[in-house]
């Protein structure tokens, strides 16, 4: 069996969900971890267009991409399948899946701004997340029905990494009276033992991500 | 398979529904299309089909709507397997979807910030645009095509956004064939190719267009 690699950041959310598909579906791998600020050369050669984690690297050859590399990972280990079989339902979690990374930066916005900015991040956040929670969850227990697949994989950093930076940021978008429906999908996948083991540390992740808060407020336009 | 059961909500100029106009084409896949006017007025059919974007292309299914274009070329590709536009081996289907995501993220938004600028601004949009075009170069190689052998996904993505160059080079005062020789000879080759001559405008067409989106966006 050829050798599974992969390049991470124990704060990165994408990081996360290789983790995630990987254990879901029994691959074992070594985790090699990055510090983003201080990239090794390692990184450097395997994913030189991005210069980025996560990579991937399966018997020497990266993957770079964390949806291309959750994608790689269920052609190459089909077991537990974690996309639906059904051409159709196949291409909406892909349109899911894109939604998500494209939409990230505007819903985590209230964690890089301030005062009447902060203010416009939490609408549009909250636009985004009704979107979310009608027209892609709707009544299911999970994005992909009644088990989890890749399109909850890859919005875990809703479930869980988003109250921390609601907290940091001092809002909270995500209440459960606003959004019933996403508040028990958080509930649901929050105890998935694969997503409950493999979390990164509260404290740490709350000090880490104040720090962050702390260098976006200090930058002189409050916006990326 | 009836033309009924497959309705492309289209325009013209749009490099995104391009793409589906090929794939469906590489696929011999008959299908109606119906033309939106996406400045002037969209249609219910539309809005209520992609409540999302509220953007075409849109392929509707039997009634059932795909959004957003290189999911829908890839969903083409498994209803009708044949000629495959994908690799098969999952590696060699990551990098296709790599160089299609980088795409997605550099040519269109890249080209667009030329015609956008103004003064200084220009340049330095020109100069990434260029340096995006020569990352392209550098992976397409000596391969007649970006799979390879056979005209396929990253293509398809790639070739429609082409129709928009003339409108950057205008602007942004240079040429794509001197800057980057191999990707003008990539661009020839896929332009013999019946299929995406006939899926694609007249690049003076899509000037025309950009000048009236200049004057909509206040930079003339």
């Amino acid at each position: 069996m050829e050798e599974v690699k992969l390049l991470g950041f124990w704060a990165s959310p994408f990081s996360d969900r290789v983790i995630w598909v990987l254990k879901l579906k029994g691959v074992n791998y070594e985790y090699v971890e990055e510090d983003p600020y201080n990239k090794t050369q390692l990184l450097l050669q395997r994913n030189p267009v991005h210069k980025k984690v996560p990579v991937l690297i399966h018997g020497g050859k990266s993957i770079a991409e964390s949806s291309i590399i959750l994608e790689y990972i269920e052609e190459t280990w089909p077991q537990n399948p974690l996309l639906p079989q059904d051409a159709y339902q196949r291409a909406m979690a892909r349109f899911w899946i894109k939604f998500g990374e494209e939409k990230m930066a505007t819903i985590c916005a209230v964690f890089r701004t301030a005062g009447a900015e902060q203010e416009k991040a939490i609408e549009e956040a909250t636009e985004l997340l009704k979107i979310m929670e009608e027209k892609g969850l709707g009544d299911k227990k999970f994005f992909g029905g009644d088990a989890i697949g890749l399109v909850d994989i890859a919005f875990g950093w809703l479930a869980c990494l988003y109250e921390v930076v609601e907290k940091v940021s001092a809002v909270k978008v995500l209440d459960a009276d606003t959004f019933p429906q996403l508040h028990a999908w958080i509930q649901n996948l929050k105890v998935v033992p694969v997503i409950k083991e493999n979390l990164p540390d509260h404290q740490k992740m709350v000090g880490h991500l104040k720090r962050r808060r702390e260098t976006h407020l200090a930058l002189p336009n409050c916006h990326n | 398979m009836s033309k009924q059961e497959l309705l492309l909500l289209d325009c013209g100029v749009s490099p995104f529904c391009g793409r589906v106009k090929i794939a469906l084409a590489e696929k011999g896949v008959e299908y109606e299309s119906k033309e939106e006017n996406v400045l002037g007025g969209k249609s219910e059919l539309l809005l209520s089909s992609n409540p999302v974007y509220k953007k075409v292309p849109v392929l509707l299914h039997n009634g059932k709507p795909l959004c957003e274009s290189s999911i829908i070329v890839q969903y083409i590709d498994e209803a009708w397997p044949s000629p495959p536009l994908l690799p098969t081996s999952p590696y060699e289907r990551a990098q296709a979807r790599f160089w299609g995501d980088f795409i997605e993220k550099k040519v269109f938004d890249g080209g667009s910030k030329i015609w956008k600028s103004k003064g200084e601004e220009i340049e330095v949009a020109k100069k990434d645009f260029i340096e995006t075009l020569k990352q392209l170069e550098g992976t397409l190689g000596d391969k007649d095509f970006f799979g390879g052998e056979n005209f396929g996904f990253v293509d398809i993505l790639l070739i429609p956004l082409t129709t928009w160059f003339y409108s950057y080079e205008k602007f942004g005062d240079f040429k794509v064939e001197e800057e980057c020789p191999k990707f003008s000879t990539w661009v020839k080759r896929c332009k013999q190719r019946e299929n995406v001559v006939k899926a694609l405008p007249e690049p003076e067409m899509v000037y025309e267009v950009v000048l009236m989106l200049r004057k909509m966006h206040g930079v003339e």
